[in-house]
């Protein structure tokens, strides 16, 4: 073999771990349909236990990403403009949460927004607002943790893109306004669309900040996961129902995996 | 003692070619402070053993040996639950009851709200935290509640009582129902308040040597220390703790 023919193919031994790599992923899903009583999967799925799960999921859900939306694009946009090092110092604290085990998330979280935490005593003294145990504390627990994911995609996203077709739409005239809208944003459109995917996944599956932080009640605070852990620790019915519950949410993340490809043709750079 | 004497036999053989024995226990989280002075009784009367103890809701720990986990005693909040172990074939003869456990009122210290029994948990108002259903202290709550007649739709249902303990000495809960010997292990982050009747539908601890697929000499040491919970010295150090008598 020369070494011209060696261009772009990897040792052949390395087949083997990746293969292994792949295994270690998709084998446990396999387990879980293994498991799956499917006569039984319809009432599991359509039960009121169920049902609420699903909706609070996909609700918290939708509304920590649209949070994160708001305050994350400008976040991703000052990291992006800033100079190198004040940048890196803030790209380090927006990955932190990614860092922290999501328990470790849920406890700080019950510390500043307890009703004796830091900023919670004051909340719920002087406006009456107590967090904990409400579909609230839940968003705030799952923007928490999804927050890093969007930022730091559309991070890269706009440092990628660079800043000359801002540069040009500014010598014509274009107000900033104008070129956030009609320039930088549409430049990064698949960014934001991967980013945001992922940021609405990573929401669907938080559980460690919400069972710390949001408590564990049927239609308020009980998402899926929490929904799946607590079914799982009831009796054998129970853990039929974890392990539907449980393929609902492949389910949902297999489609927005489908969504999230359907995006990618259209991106031409 | 008979445990002792039954152990150096097994130590002498163990001392050979075998590290120092090692028992896994798996215990309900109720039983977090207990079962860690009766590791230390028991090793202190059997050096060379360690006794390794795994704490979470009976349930959760129900569904890991189920499914597999390696632990050579479970001691379970409940009958109902020790028996889905003993329904899988996991345990080995008959699992002994060796304690009784109450649920008491947690409140903060000083009882704040004025809390003088299950009645007054059905003011809206105040924040209550239960058990879930699923687990011993969840089904004892649902029990007690219901003899009570009272409704109570609780903030958060947790997966074993020490997170209930935790959401009331936080401050988070106004309210929580635990065991009577959680409000004594909390050592003063929590006050309880008696609940009348408690006592009729109070909870029977099981515990039991489970069975391995291949003894690997660990059967002698997991019947010693259940041996041990049951003896005379066990039951003083679980009666010190709250819990009642089997």
């Amino acid at each position: 073999m020369t070494r011209h023919g060696a261009a772009g193919r990897i040792p052949r031994p390395l087949y083997v771990p990746a293969a292994l790599g792949l295994a270690l992923l998709l084998l446990p899903i396999v387990g879980l349909v293994a498991r799956a009583d499917w006569s039984r999967m319809p009432a599991a799925i359509t039960s009121v236990e169920a049902l609420d799960a699903l909706g609070l999921s996909l609700r918290t859900g939708l509304a920590a990403t649209a949070v994160c939306l708001v305050v994350g694009i400008p976040l991703a946009l000052v990291i992006a403009r800033s100079g190198p090092r004040v940048g890196g110092f803030l790209r380090a604290l927006t990955t932190l949460p990614l860092v922290l085990p999501p328990m470790v998330g849920g406890i700080a979280l019950l510390y500043l927004l307890g009703r004796n935490g830091l900023a919670g005593a004051y909340l719920d003294l002087a406006f009456g607002i107590r967090l904990p145990f409400t579909t609230t504390a839940v968003v705030i627990a799952q923007a928490f943790v999804a927050l890093p994911f969007l930022v730091i995609s559309l991070e890269g996203a706009l440092r990628s893109a660079g800043t000359r077709f801002e540069a040009v739409a500014a010598t014509l005239g274009a107000g900033r306004w104008r070129i956030f809208w009609q320039i930088t944003l549409p430049l990064v459109a698949p960014g934001l669309v991967a980013g945001t995917v992922l940021c609405f996944a990573r929401a669907l599956g938080e559980f460690g900040a919400t069972a710390l932080f949001a408590g564990n009640a049927q239609g308020v605070t009980r998402t899926m996961p929490l929904a799946i852990y607590t079914a799982f620790n009831g009796a054998g019915v129970g853990q039929d129902s974890a392990v539907a519950l449980s393929l609902l949410l492949v389910a949902v993340a297999i489609v927005i995996l489908l969504l999230m490809r359907g995006w990618r043709p259209e991106v031409k750079l | 003692m008979a445990v002792t004497v039954l152990l150096s036999g097994c130590a002498a053989h163990g001392d050979e070619n075998h590290p120092p024995s090692q028992v896994t226990v798996f215990a309900a989280a109720s039983l977090t402070d207990v079962f860690e002075e009766l590791s230390h009784a028991f090793t202190a009367e059997n050096p060379g053993i360690t006794v390794k103890t795994v704490y979470d809701g009976s349930s959760t720990l129900a569904a890991q040996l189920t499914e597999g986990a390696s632990a050579d005693v479970f001691a379970s909040a409940d009958p109902a639950t020790m028996d889905r172990v003993v329904k899988a074939g996991l345990v080995h003869g008959t699992p002994q009851p060796f304690a009784t456990n109450t649920l008491e009122i947690a409140v903060a210290p000083g009882n704040p709200h004025g809390v003088k029994g299950l009645n007054d948990l059905g003011d809206a108002n105040l924040a209550v935290v239960t058990c879930a259903a699923q687990v011993p202290c969840g089904a004892a709550s649902v029990a007690v509640l219901a003899r009570a007649g009272v409704d109570l739709i609780p903030v958060s249902e947790e997966q074993n009582v020490k997170a209930v303990v935790t959401k009331v000495a936080l401050g988070e809960a106004d309210a929580g129902l635990v065991y009577t010997t959680d409000v004594r292990a909390a050592g003063g982050r929590i006050d309880g308040v008696a609940i009348d009747g408690a006592g009729s539908v109070a909870n029977r601890y099981l515990i039991g040597r489970l069975a391995p697929a291949t003894d690997d000499g660990t059967t002698a040491t997991a019947d010693a220390f259940v041996r041990f919970v049951l003896s005379a010295p066990g039951q003083t150090l679980l009666a010190d703790a709250g819990f009642g008598a089997p």
